[in-house]
């Protein structure tokens, strides 16, 4: 149980291409941290750095209290779940989860105790004697689930678990992960590239864009509160309305769109407005128009998308934006609905830097 | 077999019957002879010969020549196996393990394939003979009074090494190739869980290498017992003394040498039992053991 | 962690060095003069004499061998080498298409035939074999050189290995276009194994070049001899014979007997090392 600590840590690889920016963070004991990012933006290579199998160009990592930046992985007393589970396929479940702990010099007997406790809990107690290639993808998992466990490391370490799953079963070991991690309060670090995943399973999340952290707190602080432009439209799902906009005489506009309630802005420069799918609201206000043009349903909610009208770009293309609405009576395709949303929730970002201005 | 096939054709015949022609005449043809001839006994001049049942077997493979031969193939063979497997393992894994130069290193360890057992059989006897020979005049300098034109040991010495020489290459490309067959994620693993990297390679890369390992046990074995004929033919002749001849050389010197056609029938017959054996243990146990 | 980099280095720079010094010493041997050989032992720098050392072997005749050159050996090595891979590439796609592809009565026989040539590689029927070579008159001819050597299953079964893992859907595809066995072999199937048939006739160059014991009790005449072959008797002359032991000519032929395979190797050491490895049964 302990804390991790990541100063200004880079990461340049030998051909000069920089993977990581320079990354601060501190990570509490017993904290569920999520690495959340689009492919390539640098978030499986952070998670290696702190496991050891990515050497640290600068900076510094601290696991309790410890820099480990010259320690080997198999000292930093950490335990991971890689992506393809990486099990060994010539040993049977129980030599799996045994390796680590033989490794360490555990008595045989202690070992085994350990083994067969973590495959109940993990329910895959029946398979201990089989090889990983008669299992089956989710029993594969908690396999390496149960191989990072026993260890019981200072730190977990999650490279995508999930990401070879089929959708229900990925939604199943989500939840087992987060009960785990909970009922054993050990810090852990998880990636994934999936924002529900990562909305729904950490304490704290760290958005990663481009080796550069663009915003990190506790998941409904990044919904509500997002500090860029890339935070807000990567956090939520359906994805949030984003409307380019001018400030001109005190209001937000563009085309036919005129809003007001907006103060303080640059005057100059294209900026964008960002309003979230459930925040608009049908017939309070006629602050936008839409023209519908398709209906999803969800079963409990409805997702209504269609063009902005009165907005156009310089292509002849309109903005397309989405309404969530509840199961209320459905407009018709090619309806125009006139909707409205409170001002205070929604964001106005600069267009060049992304950088959220209210 | 493949689920869609053609029927009703004369292509397979056609097709098949070069192979098979070839086959009949140049295989099947002088084994069988091979065989029929060893039941039997020729006279010096070969005009007349006499159907004598096992007594070639028998006097052939009872007899102390063919023993002493078959004593050093065996051993020969387990010693070049395991010389050249060590040696290769070794080098592939370092090969894997570099990162600067790894595809000089690797050219430079994979070229020797190409070369003839006999010329390098020829380049080891000018490297140890007497006159000129700087291996052998090293060899005299560690104080060990070394010949091998006179003793047997210092002979096979020569040999093996020569013989290890040409095959570390080989087992080196498929080494190096079952090495990074090994899927990265469970090495990284292995380093979590384990710190020294002698014993991961123990406990990990070597039985995942397994598969590569018994194939090429089975090809080094086949190649000391065949193909090093054009070593030992080229620098000892299997002397001195029958010292280093192998079983295969030994036919070779029996018939064609010596024309004693009943005799070194019944030696190849003999040998061609134990390819028999090694083949099916090759076909049984690698296909069955080890498959991941 | 440095000293770990450098012995790997150490390690690999002995190994470079354990297998290439041979062949170097052999080289810088070949182009001095007999008398500096016999003088000083082997040489590990090139002397001034390669021109006219390689001139003598090459094209003098009776520079080396009796009578032939080595020039004339090279051709023959290059001959068997070629038409020994060659050979064999025809024979086993041919053999291997007609048993993957075609149910008939005689495959599974005809596949055990093949098979049985690994049960006799020509050490043990070489009495027998060079009887038959002998009596078909095909003694000294490159025919009987290479014919007996082509049949053996490697090359089978390596395509047939290939051939299996090609997908059925391809086959369908092909009928539905209406193409018979033999278009389908021809239009669809030998293209697709385009990389697999080069890969495989370099290493069959290699190893035909390569061959000694068949060569050697084939061939009775020295015009017929190939560069390995030359080794093997240029070992005998070195022994024999009053003057001084001509060795430089010796290392100058176990240079020209190594360079093509080694080339060949070299340049195309990616398929090589491809086909090589895609072989093991």
């Amino acid at each position: 149980m302990a804390g991790v600590e990541l100063t200004t840590v880079r990461k340049t690889y030998p051909n000069g291409a920089e993977a990581i920016f320079g990354v601060d963070m501190k990570i509490n004991d017993g904290e569920l941290v999520v690495f959340v990012g689009p492919s390539g933006c640098g978030k499986s290579t952070l998670l290696r750095m702190v496991a050891g199998l990515e050497s640290i160009t600068s900076g510094t990592i601290e696991i309790d209290g410890k820099v480990v930046n010259d320690v080997s992985p198999s000292e930093r007393d950490v335990a991971m779940v890689f992506q393809n589970y990486a099990l060994y396929p010539h040993m049977s479940v129980r030599g799996n989860m045994s390796y680590g702990l033989k490794n360490r010099n555990i008595p045989k007997a202690e070992i085994d105790q350990i083994v067969e406790k973590t495959a109940k809990t993990l329910r895959i107690y029946d398979y201990l004697d089989r090889q990983p290639n008669q299992l089956s993808g989710g029993q594969r998992q908690r396999v390496a689930m149960g191989r990072a466990i026993v260890r019981n490391p200072k730190v977990f370490l999650f490279d995508e678990p999930l990401s070879n799953l089929d959708a229900k079963l990925r939604v199943q070991m989500r939840i087992e992960i987060k009960r785990l991690q909970r009922s054993m309060n050990v810090t852990s670090i998880y990636v994934t590239h999936d924002q529900t995943e990562a909305m729904t399973l950490a304490d704290r999340l760290a958005v990663i864009n481009e080796g550069r952290v663009e915003q990190m707190g506790a998941p409904m602080e990044l919904y509500s509160n997002p500090a860029s432009l890339f935070v807000a439209s990567f956090i939520g799902a359906p994805q949030i309305n984003l409307i380019p906009v001018r400030f001109e005489a005190g209001k937000l506009g563009n085309g036919s769109l005129s809003l007001s309630g907006f103060s303080d802005l640059p005057t100059d420069t294209d900026l964008v407005l960002g309003v979230r799918p459930d925040a608009l609201e049908l017939g309070k206000s006629d602050q936008l128009k839409m023209n519908v043009e398709l209906i999803e349903q969800h079963g409990g909610e409805n997702l209504l998308y269609g063009a902005l009208a009165g907005v156009v770009d310089k292509d002849g293309n309109s903005t397309e934006i989405c309404l969530k609405s509840g199961q209320e009576t459905l407009p018709a395709i090619n309806e125009v609905l006139e909707l409205g949303f409170d001002v205070s929730q929604a964001f106005v970002f600069r267009k060049d830097t992304g950088e959220r201005l209210q | 077999m493949k689920r869609v096939q053609f029927e009703h054709s004369p292509i397979p015949y056609l097709f098949v019957a070069p192979q098979i022609i070839i086959i009949v005449v140049f295989f099947l043809w002088p084994a069988g002879q091979a065989i029929y001839q060893s039941f039997l006994l020729e006279d010096a001049f070969g005009l007349s010969s006499q159907f004598v049942w096992f007594k070639n077997y028998k006097d052939t493979v009872l007899n102390d020549a063919w023993l002493q031969s078959a004593g050093f193939t065996l051993f020969f063979s387990a010693i070049v196996t395991f010389l050249s497997l060590a040696l290769a393992l070794l080098l592939a894994v370092k090969a894997n393990e570099v990162i600067h130069g790894a595809s000089t290193y690797k050219t430079m360890l994979m070229w020797a394939y190409a070369i003839a057992p006999p010329v390098a059989g020829l380049m080891g006897n000018l490297m140890f003979n007497p006159l000129i020979g700087d291996m052998y005049q090293f060899m005299n300098a560690t104080g060990m009074d070394f010949d091998h034109k006179l003793d047997g040991f210092d002979a096979g010495f020569v040999v093996i090494l020569i013989s290890v020489w040409k095959q570390v290459s080989v087992n080196f490309i498929f080494f190096l190739s079952g090495l990074q067959g090994i899927p990265k994620s469970v090495i990284e693993a292995s380093t979590l869980d384990c710190k020294s990297s002698f014993r991961r390679f123990w406990t990990i890369t070597f039985p995942l290498l397994a598969p590569t390992t018994f194939f090429l046990m089975v090809i080094n074995i086949t190649y000391a017992f065949f193909e090093t004929f054009g070593i030992i033919d080229t620098t000892t002749q299997g002397a001195p003394g029958g010292a280093t001849t192998t079983l295969v050389y030994k036919v070779f010197q029996d018939g064609f040498r010596g024309a004693d056609l009943g005799g070194s029938s019944a030696q190849s017959v003999v040998l061609m039992l134990m390819v028999l054996a090694l083949t099916v243990i090759q076909f049984r146990f690698i296909e069955r053991k080890v498959h991941y | 962690m440095n000293w770990r980099i450098l012995s790997t280095h150490l390690i690999l720079t002995i190994g470079a060095i354990f297998l290439t010094l041979p062949v170097w010493v052999a080289f810088a041997s070949s182009t001095h003069t007999a008398e500096t050989i016999l003088r000083e032992g082997l040489q590990l720098f090139p002397g001034g004499h390669f021109f006219e050392n390689y001139n003598t072997v090459l094209f003098v005749e009776g520079g080396v061998m009796k009578k032939v050159t080595a020039l004339q050996m090279t051709g023959n090595s290059l001959l068997l080498g070629l038409g020994f891979s060659i050979g064999k590439v025809v024979i086993s796609m041919l053999a291997a298409y007609a048993i993957v592809y075609f149910r008939f009565r005689l495959a599974v026989p005809l596949f055990w035939v093949i098979f049985m040539t690994l049960l006799l590689p020509l050490e043990v029927r070489i009495i027998p074999s060079y009887k038959v070579v002998a009596d078909l008159g095909l003694l000294d001819t490159q025919a009987g050189l290479i014919i007996p050597l082509i049949a053996s299953a490697t090359g089978t079964f390596f395509f047939r290995q290939f051939f299996r893992s090609v997908p059925d859907e391809i086959l369908e595809a092909a009928r539905l276009d209406n193409a018979n066995a033999w278009r389908f072999f021809i239009d669809i199937l030998v293209p697709l194994s385009k990389t697999m048939i080069a890969a495989i006739l370099i290493i069959m160059f290699v190893v035909g070049w390569n061959q000694y014991l068949w060569p050697l009790i084939m061939t009775t005449k020295e015009e017929n001899y190939t560069l390995v072959i030359g080794i093997k008797q240029i070992y005998q002359i070195l022994n024999e014979g009053g003057e001084l032991p001509q060795y430089q000519k010796a290392f100058a032929l176990t240079i020209l007997a190594t360079l093509p395979p080694v080339l060949v190797v070299l340049v195309f050491q990616k398929w090589f090392v491809k086909g090589l490895v895609e072989s093991e049964k």
